[in-house]
């Protein structure tokens, strides 16, 4: 066939747009924005196909493509997708496009090159969500890097040269160590390819031993834990966001952030159980403390968008303890908790952005009674708080609910700590929300601000509709992602371990239920 | 038999989130007319389906429970929470309530609103109110009721702040919504708890395993204890108790219906409606039970005798609302679950009358809410004085109204409880006492007396027959709403008891025999009813015939005065305890100290740690040729040694 398969036109199609616009007249903008729109909405349709072509019920990788690609080392190109992967691929590609319609009017200089970077940035993401190779996996990984800083640094605001470099550094810094975990899995695997490698720690072929396997977790987990970003090594974060273009930001924490969380599911409890299991207490504290000291670090912020950049990191916290709870609640919770995120941050930012385009500043102060002037844009942004606290039948309750209560059966201690940021996120964000838009307009610049636009309705429509179905339709995602994060919890399993046991109910739960059927028998 | 509407239950709650989405999205450029239709609508036909589901429930599956799984909402591994419905006694006396009492509130809403701004707005959220309010009543499992539970606590939050030019009313909105979170938090825990030990949040399937299990005894701090406690927890939010009840207050700054709606009559009593809804987990712990009658008498009495002293007519009503609803769990502490219920339901009818009444007089006197300012009203807005009045001996607790028959079986229960329950007894007496003599002060400070207000700037008038109509309607069930109890009195069956009798058992066996405990009953009406008599008496004593002596004894007992003035300080209290440490650990010390200092610090300091390693090392790269040959032959000869470094070695190990 001469059609390139479906993952890899996934890849493709961004990166023959992005290179198509590398060559056109760099003067027609409305061409270049129309033609990237064209590219970004196409690639979303096509990943939707995913869900009629994908099996949910199957465990395992689907619609895998290998090829071989480099002989030795044998570096294979190796993509395959699985229900962990295949939302956060579609959610990618629709953020994608919301971007590209956001950034319409509100980048003036380089366009032809901003658009580049971001559909660029796009193949970095899906290549990350799709690889199956861990060279392939690293290649990605730092191809993403590359766009993302030069849309922060050339585009972004202020401060955007210091934090560009402070998002690469940090970044690299986990990365050179994930580049050494990679290596030396080869090293003792001979394999680069993640399911060969999985197979192989899993079966027993290949043993690492005590010291090595909790080595190598700490390679993976400190890069990953830059990305999501775990407390301590938040710092980058609200730098990046607060600089970056909105586009940028709504990647950045639509998904960006989402690969820490998928590389700790894909890499960390799989490869590394036993480790996983070991270092969990230390991580569910950081966690926990991520959740709560983003925030009331949050609370505090009188610069808007930093305060939903510093409620990333809470909101993120419960995403890795829904990960290290190692039960399907907690799992099947972060999984949805990182796409709700997505959504529901990412329509913050978006409507932080248009803000910021209408009066050029995020400072709480300067706004103020903006529901007078704009009455629609404040009904959405209430909205989009309402989801980002976690109101049911909004997308934000779904994640939370599932994984406090996945956390609740593992340590009550931890889902009590942890349900304080339920508290939390509904004073910092309806404190901030009656700053900006109640009261009398004080500023009387804010007076005459224009509501938005249709383009501006359309995305933030779109958004509203994703948000409500989620949390509605909750389970039409959960009934997908069920088989891949029970897959999650088989691969933590290593010869002589018990079967798990479903760790939401307790024994007394269900002996409780087999005595009653017994007396039903009777 | 078919039962058509039960089978479709979903269409009473829909039905308001139509009218929500209708006039909230197309509403803004309507006339009112068209605005009303589509509220009044939405919820009067909820009302029709609701009477007609009730009908269906009773006559047709004979009072059976009826419930309906609709889809699956939230599945993950073995949690399931679906949108299921049911329908038993309970719910149908909580649904009638909702919707007859919400559908009378949106008549009275159209008169009471008809000149203020954002008309469509306002009934777009109390259409979404009734929507999360009938969820709520009608979830057949804890994370569905938890929906509506948050829900209404959104729509309070809209309502509350729908004056959101008002710093106060934006500030109130806030507090209520953050405040009912804590309560949430409990919930929530709470849940975990149930479904960690039960495996299932389903009503009916939670209750049917758990039935069989050891009650715990007093002390004990078991699952049921923790469980019930957390959820009560979150009733204590949502309902206003002692120590969360400081948002309902603050409530008062949201229009006068949406105070008589949501803060009155249906979603402050939804706490008392959960710790109804698991009586069956309740009834396993002695030491919930004592928490919830204590936390609920406490509140009770502690609210009253801040009403006293309370000017402002909503702010009467206001304190007035979260004592009641310490009576409602002072009747489920004692076990009498029903009897709570019932108060509920009498509650909702005359403290809707009341709050919707003084609405009434607000609007007569073109927005005024001081008492202080008011006076001899009862002749010019005579309709609204009669009907309040009657509202007022309601509450207080006048037979044959219905307070008197909720109220005096709450007691009543309270008395004849074994172990201990005699101080509670006590002050829900002396609280009936202070009931009584608030209302009548509200009512003789703004009906009788003296006029306080200059009749120049203030031009009083009746309100429309909108607003009145509704307000008989209520003046009328105020009266006979409790009438279903009172053939209890001559020694018949009490209906509404023997109607709720499915849910929670026959009536529970009390410590004296049935002819005593009638005696008893009737002794201890007569009781309360000199007590609401002494209330009465004192009210008109102060402030009809010695109008100057409320001043004087203000003077004399200066601090309890300013104290009771002051609420207690317990706002102050909170703000200086928590909210300002709070503020002031996040902004000096996490962000500014650790994030800023201590974090970013280090990575900055390991960034010019290398940028002064690069300086160091940048004067290699000097430009200049020659240098670079010397660095060139360097490299050279070092590869040179590395590639021979073997033979090198074996050289040297050879000379050795």
């Amino acid at each position: 066939m001469i059609l390139p398969s479906l993952l890899t036109s996934l890849i493709l199609i961004p990166t023959v747009g992005a290179l198509a616009i590398l060559v056109l007249r760099s003067d027609d903008h409305k061409f270049i924005r129309g033609f990237a729109l064209g590219v970004s909405i196409f690639e979303f349709l096509f990943s939707l196909t995913l869900l009629w072509r994908m099996d949910f019920s199957a465990s395992g990788y689907q619609l895998e493509e290998n090829f071989k690609w480099i002989k030795l080392p044998p570096i294979h190109y190796h993509v395959g997708v699985d229900g962990l992967s295949v939302f956060l691929v579609i959610l990618t590609t629709f953020l994608t496009a919301i971007s590209v319609i956001a950034s319409w009017n509100s980048i003036h200089e380089r366009i032809k090159e901003f658009f580049v970077m971001l559909l660029m940035l796009e193949v970095g993401i899906v290549g990350v969500f799709l690889s199956l190779d861990l060279f392939l996996f690293f290649l990605f990984w730092e191809v993403m890097l590359i766009p993302m800083a030069f849309l922060i640094g050339i585009w972004g605001h202020g401060r955007r040269i210091y934090a560009a470099i402070k998002f690469v550094l940090y970044t690299m810094a986990g990365s050179i160590l994930m580049l050494v975990g990679i290596i030396w899995l080869y090293n003792v695997t001979g394999s680069f390819d993640l399911p060969h490698i999985q197979q192989a720690l899993q079966t027993g072929v290949v043993s690492l031993s005590h010291r090595s396997e909790l080595l190598l977790f700490l390679a993976f987990f400190f890069a990953f834990a830059i990305k999501v970003p775990l407390f301590p090594l938040h710092t980058w974060l609200p730098d990046a966001h607060v600089e970056a273009p909105t586009a940028g930001s709504v990647i950045l924490a639509g998904v960006l952030l989402k690969m820490g969380t998928y590389g700790m599911m894909r890499f960390c409890l799989p490869l590394f159980p036993q480790a996983s299991r070991e270092q969990r207490w230390w991580i569910v504290v950081l966690a926990i403390i991520g959740i709560i000291y983003g925030a009331l670090v949050a609370l505090v912020q009188p610069n808007l968008k930093k305060l939903v950049a510093y409620s990333s990191v809470s909101h993120l916290g419960f995403v890795v303890l829904g990960i290290f709870t190692f039960g399907t609640i907690g799992i099947q919770g972060a999984i949805y908790q990182m796409l709700a995120h997505g959504i529901s941050t990412g329509a913050l930012f978006l409507l932080v952005g248009m803000l910021y385009d209408r009066r050029h500043t995020f400072e709480i102060s300067e706004y103020g009674g903006l529901a007078t002037p704009m009455p629609r844009l404040s009904a959405f942004f209430l909205f989009a708080a309402l989801s980002s606290l976690g109101l049911p039948i909004l997308n934000g309750f779904v994640g939370e609910y599932l994984i406090l209560l996945g956390t609740y059966s593992v340590n009550w201690k931890w889902a009590s700590w942890a349900a304080t940021g339920v508290i939390l996120s509904a004073c910092y964000l309806l404190w901030a929300y009656q700053r900006v838009f109640f009261g009398e307009v004080t500023h009387e610049k804010n007076k005459s601000l224009p509501d938005t636009s249709a383009r501006e309705r359309g995305i933030l429509l779109a958004m509203a509709a994703v948000t409500l179905w989620m949390g509605v339709g909750s389970a039409y995602l959960t009934r997908r992602t069920a088989t891949a994060s029970e897959t999650i919890r088989q691969q933590m399993l290593r010869p002589g371990d018990m079967q798990p046991q479903e760790s939401s109910l307790t024994p007394g739960g269900s002996s409780l239920k087999i005595s009653l059927e017994r007396s039903g028998t009777r | 038999m078919p039962t058509p509407m039960l089978d479709h239950l979903w269409i009473i709650p829909l039905l308001p989130l139509l009218g929500a989405a209708t006039n909230g999205l197309f509403g803004k450029n309507w006339p009112n007319k068209l605005v009303n239709a589509v509220a009044l609508n939405a919820t009067g036909f909820s009302f029709l389906a609701a009477l007609e589901a009730v009908r269906e429930f009773i006559f047709v599956r004979n009072q059976e429970l009826f419930r309906k799984e609709f889809f699956d909402w939230i599945v993950a591994g073995s949690f399931r929470a679906g949108f299921d419905l049911q329908m038993d006694q309970l719910t149908v006396i909580m649904v009638l309530v909702v919707t007859g009492v919400g559908f009378l509130i949106h008549i009275y809403s159209t008169g009471y609103m008809a000149h203020e701004g954002g008309y469509y707005r306002f009934f777009s959220y109390l259409n979404l109110f009734m929507f999360f309010m009938l969820i709520l009543v009608l979830a057949a499992n804890y994370v569905l009721l938890f929906v509506g539970w948050e829900g209404v606590g959104l729509a309070s939050y809209l309502l509350i702040g729908f004056y959101f030019l008002k710093k106060s009313a934006s500030d109130a909105g806030k507090k209520a919504f953050i405040v009912n979170r804590i309560g949430d938090f409990g919930f929530m825990l709470g849940m975990f708890l149930l479904f960690k030990t039960f495996g299932t949040l389903d009503f009916t399937q939670l209750f049917a395993k758990s039935a069989p299990w050891a009650n715990e005894g007093w002390g004990v701090f078991g699952t049921f204890t923790v469980a019930c406690l957390l959820l009560f927890t979150g009733a204590c939010g949502k309902s206003a108790q002692l120590p969360l009840y400081v948002w309902l207050p603050d409530a008062m700054e949201g229009p006068t219906p949406v105070s008589a709606l949501i803060h009155a009559a249906t979603m402050v009593t939804a706490g008392v409606y959960v710790v109804v809804r698991s009586h069956v987990l309740f009834t396993h712990s002695e030491t919930a039970l004592v928490v919830v009658g204590t936390v609920g008498c406490a509140t009770a009495f502690f609210a009253a005798t801040i009403g006293l002293v309370q000017t402002d007519i909503k702010k009467v009503l206001a304190y007035s609302t979260v004592s009641q609803l310490g009576y409602m769990f002072l009747a489920c502490g004692v076990g009498a679950f029903g009897a709570g219920i019932f108060h509920l339901m009498t509650h909702a009818f005359f403290k809707a009358l009341l709050f919707l009444a003084a609405g009434s007089v607000i609007h007569a006197m073109g927005g005024e809410q001081d008492m202080l300012h008011m006076g001899g009203l009862s002749k010019k807005i005579k309709v609204t004085y009669w009907t309040m009045l009657i509202a007022t001996l309601a509450i207080a607790g006048f037979p044959p109204l219905a307070g008197f028959f909720s109220k005096d079986s709450i007691l009543f229960e309270a008395f004849q409880r074994e172990g201990g329950w005699h101080p509670l007894y006590f002050f829900g007496l002396l609280t009936a006492l202070l009931t009584s003599f608030y209302m009548f002060r509200l009512i003789f400070l703004t009906f009788h007396g003296k006029q306080r207000y200059d009749e120049h700037h203030v031009h009083v008038h009746e309100s429309p027959w909108s607003m009145l109509g509704p307000l008989v309607v209520l003046a009328v069930l105020s009266v006979i709403g409790g009438w279903m109890a009172a053939p209890s009195f001559w020694g018949g069956e009490d209906h509404f008891t023997s109607f709720l009798s499915p849910i929670f058992g026959a009536a529970h066996e009390g410590a004296l025999s049935e002819a005593t405990a009638h005696s008893f009953e009737l002794t201890l009406a007569v009781v309360a009813v000199v007590a609401a008599l002494i209330g009465l008496l004192t009210a008109f004593w102060l402030y009809i015939k010695q109008p100057g002596k409320p001043a004087e004894i203000a003077k004399s007992l200066k601090p309890l005065y300013t104290t009771l003035c002051n609420k207690y300080y317990v706002d102050e209290a909170y703000g200086a305890v928590i909210v300002k440490p709070l503020l002031a650990l996040s902004t000096n010390v996490l962000w500014k100290v650790i994030d800023v200092e201590m974090i970013d610090g280090t990575v900055n300091g390991i960034a010019h740690g290398a940028t002064a390693t690069g300086d160091i090392t940048r004067q290699t790269q000097s430009g200049n040729t020659r240098s670079y040959a010397v660095w060139v032959v360097i490299g050279a000869l070092a590869v040179l040694v590395i590639i021979f470094w073997p033979a090198i070695r074996a050289m040297a190990g050879g000379a050795q």
